[in-house]
């Protein structure tokens, strides 16, 4: 019989659905009597709504309701004293306008194209205030977030780098980056009675959802159904339930008939998150022979002046590299835009650039080889938290990535290397991301004919997770793995966290394992055998025998206390072969080579997949990517997808992904330690450093498109 | 999008007719733009005539030179052999533009009509001059990246999109329109126009008059052997030229025996360089020739806040277009 095992490149269970169309997608659910929304957005940037005319759209054709803030349906969670009160933009609930395309009338027709052009006839009127959205201008604005992690951090002596024999201290620009996931954001929701929902929305986390919008809307969680099967990209920007999502579903109960909201392209540039702006200090200081004396990281970040969004972009600093002193600090600077959001290696990537930036200027100061200078600053325990490492093998990184790029052949003198006209260098760029375990259920379903189905709340934004489930089911059970069917992506299933923080392998991973090994305790029992019995299990035949019309069972998994004990990360290495042209600065990427210590790769063709995403992420990151704000009228300049430059598929180059491929002992029985952020983190540091080794010019405010490498 | 009529001619007369009647009226021929600035407001026409019907698919040689109908698609363009023998800057113009899928549907006259990709044009919540005239110009004090070096007004610092039209303004082709008048000829040059205190004009064509097709003259093929089109963009495809630069040269051994230039993405209109072909006329090539000639490219070039790096980067991209197509 054959068998599958863990680390055998399998395809996607899913794959054909998805290429022959056959994969339903939230907005693509055929429900009898469906409506349509279509959102009117604000075009003042700070103040109050003094009125918003809404005749002329109801008396358009097929139109059945323009909820405004003069009329807007109370929504339980928005309400003070609320048991489990909304966060954030509490949509319609004010008159107040905060940013600009914000929400401010919801058109709901019998057709699309009919709420659309509704939606063009409503009429607002305002009483406009001075607003803030330049960052630069409002610097000093910046406030320490009160949450623990965000809070200042000293080891040592604070500032130590100064007093250095070689100094580096320099400010690094990371402008706004949008998701911009292919698919747009879309909710579906109808209600049954007064007190039941049903939602199809695009959602990183059904269960997270489910809780979002019940505690909304004051309902049981049991009466709140959510389904989000197949989502087409998300990097972060569906981790949250969005006030859109729960004005579908006010909207739904107004008009007594199923909704369906989807935002513009323009829209999801201001409603649903983005990577914030970050300006950031780092100070490096070393001793000639390359020791590090001190570690300073400053970031500053914007955030909206109606709800604060943190993340880890200076926490990098305080573990990778060792030093005896390391302070960090990090502030946010609240302004009137929409709130940023996690995007894929949330401010990692961003702490990242910087650190891996400031490390490669070091580099060339001491006139030592930048990897030469990462191992004499190797950290083999977490100086952080002062604990060992579950697992750690950057070192190997370090290695086969060079070996991989051929970087014997890195000039040491940058502008040095040609091929042709064009100047030719490499470059490196770090990264770490914390490897989580979060508490998952599964549920294993036998039947008498052998299929096994399993069924947890998780979510696959592209990874391939129930391929990967499957695989980890089929190596568990022994059984081949077209016995086994995986589903997600519905509430009703047992609890599984949000796909989100790269967990999903470990957690989900852990409670397939563990839920497999539960079902196997209980048929060896049930066949009379020692319950941990390694014998071949007929599995099939002993329901038939017993007469078993199905056996199930749901189990329960989770971490004990290995994250008191150890530090556990994912790392990775990036290395980038870049060619710049003189004459133009255009920097075309000629090859990439990631290399992951992610713990046990599981399936390595849709591992290798999610590292070449993350790395096309990362060349998006440093080449072409920044959403343009005009801080005179508060709305970006380039908020469509013409405008704002994803890379195409012509920018992408030959990415290598090397899997270093040993099972971390400690953080779960797969031993998986994580992909989804590790892939993105560092590449945007390998690419800056090699534009500097190929021309001598280090750009420090991403992107680098061509104007800045001429100007440098 | 508001609501409107959608009409198809079959016949050139009566497609001018639909545009005199009705003084609302948009052709529609690919749609790759029309359809998107009306999803976006930009544009709200009340009717919609479809010419995709009309008798102008047809790439033909004339005595003159090669006649290119209004409604042969980029990619057909791009790719026709004779295009390909006689006018290779041309293909390479157009093939630098958009995307396949775009240039399948995208034809020539719909080429030479696109609007600019301004921002502030684009989004109605800002103030443009070419939108909605005596609103003001929010480049021009704002994000002005994209913009012009050459010809801007104080009302209008857009540029003009199209790859495709400045090889076809190198190349001295010829404009064929037709109205309720009867047809006649611009010379491609004199088709787009620059903003000055109206820039909500684009171009001279006449509301009621249609394009027809161009012409290439046939003494243009005699620049076949020497061209190149360069453009410098943010990334690989599908993003619009930062600056581009269209050169075609008859040579005589090292010789240049004439020369036609012209640059995109900096103007409201492609930029032919007259005096630069001037310049180039009977010299030997040379990096020192083209460098003279790049710096006299930029004679009267203005730049703005964000724009200023096109100061530098025209020149260059001068210098490496003519280096390589004498390479």
């Amino acid at each position: 019989m054959k068998k599958d095992t863990i680390g055998d490149p399998m395809n996607r269970v899913d794959g054909r659905l998805k290429v022959t169309g056959g994969a339903t997608y939230s907005g693509e659910y055929k429900i009898t009597g469906l409506t349509y929304g279509v959102l009117v957005s604000a075009t003042i940037t700070s103040g109050t709504v003094l009125s918003v005319d809404t005749k002329a759209a109801e008396r358009a054709l097929g139109v059945l309701a323009v909820i405004t803030p003069f009329n807007a349906p109370k929504v339980p969670g928005f309400q003070p004293g609320a048991a489990k009160p909304v966060r954030g933009l509490k949509l319609f609930n004010d008159d107040q306008v905060h940013f600009n395309g914000q929400p401010i009338a919801l058109v709901v027709a019998e057709t699309f194209e009919r709420a659309t052009y509704a939606a063009g006839l409503v009429k607002a009127t305002y009483k406009a205030v001075p607003f803030e959205t330049d960052f630069r201008k409002n610097f000093d604005k910046g406030v320490v977030p009160n949450e623990g992690r965000y809070k200042d951090y000293v080891r040592g002596q604070a500032d130590a780098y100064r007093n250095a024999a070689v100094v580096v201290e320099e400010d690094y620009m990371l402008p706004s980056e949008m998701h911009n996931p292919m698919e747009l954001h879309v909710t579906t929701a109808f209600w049954d009675g007064d007190d039941k929902v049903t939602l199809y929305t695009k959602s990183q986390g059904v269960i997270g959802s489910q809780r979002a919008i019940a505690g909304a809307f004051g309902l049981n969680l049991a009466n709140v159904q959510i389904n989000s099967r197949f989502v087409g990209g998300a990097f972060g920007s569906s981790l949250r339930t969005w006030p859109h999502e729960i004005a579908a579903v006010q909207a739904a109960k107004l008009v007594k008939r199923p909704v369906k909201l989807t935002l513009t392209r323009e829209q999801m540039f201001t409603l649903v998150g983005y990577r914030p702006l970050t300006i950031q200090k780092i100070g490096l200081g070393a001793a000639a022979d390359g020791k590090l004396v001190g570690i300073t990281h400053e970031s500053h970040s914007q955030t909206a002046v109606y709800e604060e969004f943190t993340e880890n972009a200076v926490n990098v600093s305080r573990f990778l590299y060792a030093s005896p002193n390391a302070n960090t600090r990090y502030k946010v600077v609240p302004l009137n835009v929409g709130v940023p959001a996690p995007m894929r290696g949330p401010g990692e990537a961003t702490g990242s650039f910087a650190l891996e930036s400031a490390l490669d200027e070091l580099s060339y100061k001491l006139k030592l080889d930048p990897i030469e200078l990462r191992l004499r600053n190797y950290t083999y325990r977490d100086p952080e938290r002062d604990l060992p490492w579950s697992s750690k093998f950057l070192k190997e990184c370090y290695e086969q990535g060079a070996q991989r790029i051929g970087w014997d052949k890195r000039p040491a003198a940058p502008g040095t290397l040609r091929d042709g006209e064009w100047l030719v260098g490499y470059g490196i760029g770090c990264g770490a991301f914390g490897a989580y375990r979060s508490k998952t259920s599964a549920k294993i379903k036998l039947l008498p004919d052998g299929t096994v189905n399993i069924q947890s709340a998780t979510s696959d934004i592209g990874p391939g997770t129930a391929t990967a489930m499957t695989l980890i089911a089929a190596d568990t059970l022994g059984m081949p793995s077209e016995k086994i069917t995986f589903e997600l992506g519905n509430s009703s299933f047992p609890v599984a966290p949000t796909q989100g923080g790269s967990q999903t392998c470990s957690s989900v991973g852990s409670a397939v394992h563990d839920a497999c090994l539960a079902l196997m305790q209980k048929l060896n029992t049930l066949a009379g055998l020692a319950a941990d019995s390694t014998a071949p299990i007929d599995y099939g035949g002993i329901l038939q025998k017993l007469g078993l019309p199905v056996l199930e069972l749901t189990h329960d998994s989770q971490a004990g206390d290995e994250a008191k004990n150890y530090s556990m990360y994912s790392f990775s290495a990036h290395f980038a072969q870049v060619y710049v042209h003189p004459l133009t600065g255009v920097v075309k990427v000629k090859r990439l080579v990631a290399v992951v210590d992610g713990g046990k790769i599981v399936n390595h063709k849709t591992a290798g997949s999610q590292m070449i995403g993350g790395a096309v992420g990362g060349l998006g990151m440093v080449l072409t990517e920044e959403a343009v704000f005009d801080d005179r009228y508060g709305r970006y300049v380039n908020g469509n997808l013409a405008d704002y430059h994803v890379p195409v598929n012509a920018d992408v180059p030959d990415i290598e992904a090397i899997f270093i491929d040993k099972p971390d002992p400690i953080i779960n029985p797969v031993g998986s330690k994580g992909l989804g952020e590790i892939s993105l983190i560092g590449v945007a540091a390998a690419v800056a450093n090699a534009v500097y080794n190929a021309t001598g010019k280090r750009i420090r405010e991403l992107p680098i498109t061509p104007d800045k490498v001429l100007l440098a | 999008m508001n609501p409107f009529q959608y009409t198809r001619s079959s016949a050139t007369g009566a497609a001018i007719q639909s545009l005199v009647k009705d003084p609302q009226a948009y052709l529609l021929a690919g749609g790759t733009n029309l359809i998107d600035l009306m999803k976006m407001g930009v544009v709200k026409p009340e009717r919609l005539v479809d010419i995709n019907q009309l008798p102008m698919k047809v790439v033909e040689k004339t005595v003159r030179g090669l006649r290119i109908g209004a409604l042969v698609t980029n990619s057909e363009l791009a790719d026709h052999p004779l295009v390909l023998q006689d006018y290779p800057l041309l293909s390479l113009a157009i093939n630098a533009g958009a995307s396949p899928q775009l240039r399948n549907m995208a034809t020539v006259g719909g080429n030479m009509m696109q609007r600019t990709r301004c921002g502030y044009f684009v989004d109605t919540a800002m103030p443009c001059n070419k939108r909605e005239p005596g609103s003001g110009c929010g480049a021009l004090g704002g994000y002005n990246r994209m913009h012009a070096l050459f010809g801007a007004s104080e009302h209008c610092i857009a540029v003009n999109p199209s790859d495709m039209c400045v090889a076809m303004v190198a190349l001295d082709a010829v404009v064929h329109v037709k109205g309720p008048k009867g047809e006649r000829v611009i010379p491609f040059g004199g088709f787009h126009r620059l903003p000055g205190d109206h820039a909500e004009k684009d171009n001279t064509l006449e509301r009621t008059e249609l394009i027809t097709g161009v012409e290439l003259p046939a003494a243009a093929a005699a620049f076949k052997g020497h061209v190149h089109y360069l453009k410098v963009r943010d990334r690989s495809s599908y993003a619009f030229a930062l600056v581009s630069v269209a050169v075609a040269l008859e040579m005589d051994g090292t010789m240049i025996k004439a020369a036609r230039l012209a640059m995109g993405g900096v103007a409201h209109k492609p930029w032919r360089l007259h005096t630069v072909e001037e310049f180039l006329k009977g010299k030997t090539a040379s990096d020192e020739v083209f460098a003279q000639a790049a710096k006299l490219a930029m004679q009267g070039a203005k730049a703005y806040q964000y724009n200023k790096f096109k100061l530098t980067l025209a020149p260059n991209a001068i210098l490496l277009a003519l280096q390589t197509a004498t390479a």
